[in-house]
């Protein structure tokens, strides 16, 4: 009771923000915010501190901001920031059309649609290694089965996740086959709950199939893609699992992405410089999707 | 209140019964288990296997479990993941030189001087595994290794050709491969580890040219990309790609489809390390004769030797304070006469062993007799860069993937793997970078 008490006493009343008083006591909140503080708030400050130093788990040393002189000499990491926006975007992109594609035909009237509709979504539940390691194999350039296929219709079919100018496209449309249910999924919901007046009334309008899907679908879709765009770009700039079990960012560093060049770093033992790939990686998203956010929120509203 | 009176006791009872049972444990085990984590390398795993076995019927209080992780870079973090958080198996094996600099061996690893089996340890691997304050921290797992070429000798000897000395007659040897339809030269960069062997294997002729590299390179004042002697392993690689010399997947293949092809003849040539020669024997047995070997050519005929690799070494992390004893028993084990026969029975006897009184098998294999006769003299052999220096860059195997692949001209790649040396110096805290 004391705390609640304390706590009222503390919130002024000419606040200048009305605040509804908190429907819990002051301890309710104590275990949250102790596990916010160990495992979020300490390792968040710890992580800056040790992006400043060179250090062994052992021992550190400061060096200022050294590492991240040294971070932004790396010679593939300017590739590989180019890489992880075209990574980014091209799987986003690429999730959004066809999520909504398959939506679309996934909430239509069509034969054995829930059957359908799982079979979309399987490619999610599957571990992203597995997926990576089966790819790799059927990427093979000469024995990988896409290659024999082709080799049958007389094509000779290039290095999939060799080729320094495919690896990375190839590792993308692996990641888009992945991913694609879960667009199509929150495409799914957003589509259903779009009322059927509306394209009643297009209809005695006289609008087109076209009209009605530029005009009704896509704009009353947008909250779906807000969170599918969020959620892939998200997903895509901080990709790693799938390009290291396909490529470790290979041949040479052609299919690096910033995660895989962090990672490089902490396998060869230089832990410092790691950390502070990793703040240049938090502020790389944060400068892209807090923006985007921002942006296609407000489109939301005014639709 | 009744539901929580009568829960108590049980609660007492099950943490008594857990207690009871962890007290108890050790008075029913006469045995000790060891665990012995090991590259997943086929001929290591043999190899281990073979001593586990020989092992445990001359101590059988002890059993050991074999744990296998991978090699190459994913390793390195492996080991130096599994140290820093005191998660170490009992017993590892890891490269000696300059990798064994990198995990800290004075904090991580027992130190293993005062052995009584030290005294039967050759001098030069006991310099490859002395930490930075002169303690000994390993004993030799397996024998000494050459770097260079594995040859198919049945092409060899269909096409008469005979053993180059100098990269030029190497260069002819492929251009006559090739006219034949054969494959000259074998690269599997799906193993990217495999790709660093036309830069590493030619450090004897880089010695042999520039006597004091390895001393210049490690205080900063001499570099690869600025080195005529030190470029020429990166040039090599793009020499032999621009020339067309490589197997249709070179960038896909894996060390073991190497291993294979050059032992089936499906390719002449196979840039690599001896102990691949115990690889053949698992998996292509009935070719194990078909397999010769040779030095990484350089410029000079007469100049001619081979670039040798230390084994890996053998340690105890200081993390084990419960099976001290036992694990000391199985490295001494490893470090003796009895250890090396049982190398030798699975296939490990490719190169000289670094023990007092450890001999090869009368039948070696070809391949093995040739890298022999590069021991007969001190000139023809000289250690490999990493167990003369600290300094190896993590990067390497990358840039040697992508200079073999045409993405990187080798004079970008020497520049960049100096780049990436410096990081290493700079964490190993070297002076002069």
């Amino acid at each position: 009771m004391a705390a609640v008490t304390e706590s009222a006493v503390s919130t002024p009343p000419s606040a200048e923000v009305r605040r509804t008083p908190s429907p819990y006591p002051n301890w309710f909140y104590l275990p949250a915010a102790i596990v916010f503080t160990v495992f979020y708030l300490f390792p968040t400050i710890a992580s800056l501190f040790f992006s400043l130093t060179r250090w062994n788990f052992q021992s550190a040393t400061f060096i200022g901001l050294a590492n991240f002189v040294q971070f932004f000499h790396e010679q593939n990491l300017y590739q590989g920031l180019i890489n992880t926006l075209i990574y980014g975007v091209m799987t986003s992109g690429l999730k959004v059309v066809l999520g909504l594609l398959l939506g679309m035909l996934l909430t239509s009237q069509i034969i054995a649609r829930g059957y359908l509709r799982s079979v979309v979504f399987f490619p999610v539940l599957v571990s992203t290694v597995g997926v990576g390691i089966t790819f790799t194999a059927m990427m093979h350039p000469t024995e990988g089965v896409i290659n024999t296929t082709l080799a049958m219709f007389g094509i000779h079919g290039p290095g999939w996740l060799t080729d320094p100018h495919l690896a990375l496209i190839s590792v993308a449309l692996v990641d888009v086959w992945k991913g694609v249910g879960l667009a199509t999924v929150i495409y799914m919901a957003g589509l259903v709950s779009i009322p059927q007046d509306y394209y009643e009334a297009a209809a005695i309008d006289g609008a087109t199939g076209w009209d009605r899907f530029w005009n009704i679908t896509l704009p009353l879709v947008m909250p779906a893609t807000t969170t599918v765009v969020i959620l892939s770009l998200i997903g895509g700039l901080r990709s790693f699992d799938l390009i290291w079990a396909m490529t470790k960012g290979g041949p040479g560093f052609t299919s690096d992405v910033i995660a895989s060049v962090i990672y490089k770093q902490y396998q060869a033992g230089f832990y410092g410089l790691s950390t502070a790939g990793n703040v240049v990686l938090f502020v790389v998203v944060s400068i892209i999707i807090v923006p985007l956010s921002w942006f296609l929120n407000r489109r939301q509203v005014e639709a | 209140m009744t539901s929580v009176m009568t829960r108590r006791p049980v609660l007492l009872t099950i943490a008594a019964l857990a207690l009871s049972t962890a007290l108890a444990t050790p008075s029913f085990a006469d045995t000790t288990t060891l665990s012995f984590l090991i590259d997943n390398a086929p001929s290591t795993v043999a190899w281990a296997n073979q001593l586990k076995t020989d092992f445990e019927a001359a101590n059988p209080d002890i059993k050991i479990e074999i744990e296998q992780r991978p090699g190459g870079a994913d390793g390195d973090n492996l080991i130096k993941t599994k140290l820093a958080t005191g998660d170490m198996d009992d017993v590892f094996n890891y490269n000696s030189g300059s990798l064994f600099q990198q995990i800290n061996p004075v904090q991580n690893l027992v130190d293993l001087s005062n052995e009584p089996w030290q005294a039967n340890v050759l001098p030069s691997f006991k310099q490859v595994v002395t930490a930075t304050d002169g303690t000994v921290r390993g004993a030799p797992f397996g024998a000494a290794m050459g770097g260079g070429i594995l040859y198919n000798i049945p092409i060899y000897k269909k096409l008469g050709l005979s053993v180059p000395k100098t990269w030029d007659d190497f260069m002819a040897n492929n251009a006559k491969i090739k006219a034949a339809g054969d494959v000259p030269v074998i690269q599997t960069f799906g193993d990217t580890w495999t790709s660093q062997l036309f830069v590493l294997s030619d450090y004897f002729n880089v010695q042999a040219a520039d006597p004091s590299f390895a001393a210049d390179y490690t205080a900063n004042k001499a570099k690869y990309a600025t080195t005529p002697a030190a470029m020429a392993g990166f040039q090599h690689q793009a020499d032999v790609l621009k020339a067309g010399y490589l197997n249709d997947d070179y960038a896909a293949a894996k060390f073991e489809d190497g291993v294979k092809d050059v032992a089936t003849g499906k390719g002449a040539q196979y840039p690599m390390l001896t102990f691949a020669i115990s690889t053949i024997q698992t998996l292509a047995p009935d070719n194990l004769k078909d397999v010769g070997f040779f030095a990484t050519p350089g410029t000079d005929a007469s100049k001619n030797g081979v670039t040798v690799w230390e084994p890996a070494g053998l340690y105890i992390p200081a993390s084990n304070k419960d099976h001290l004893d036992a694990a000391k028993k199985f490295v001494a084990f490893v470090a003796s006469k009895p250890g090396c026969d049982s190398l030798n029975k699975a296939g490990g006897g490719t190169g000289p062993y670094l023990i007092k009184g450890c001999t090869l098998p009368a039948d070696v294999p070809p391949a093995v007799s040739d890298l022999q006769s590069y021991f007969q003299s001190g000139d023809t052999n000289a250690p490999a860069l990493e167990f003369l220096s600290p300094v190896k860059g993590p990067s390497l195997e990358q840039i040697t993937v992508a200079v073999g692949s045409g993405i990187t001209s080798p004079a970008d790649g020497a520049a960049q793997y100096d780049d990436d040396v410096k990081k290493q110096a700079q964490q190993l805290g070297l002076p002069g970078w």
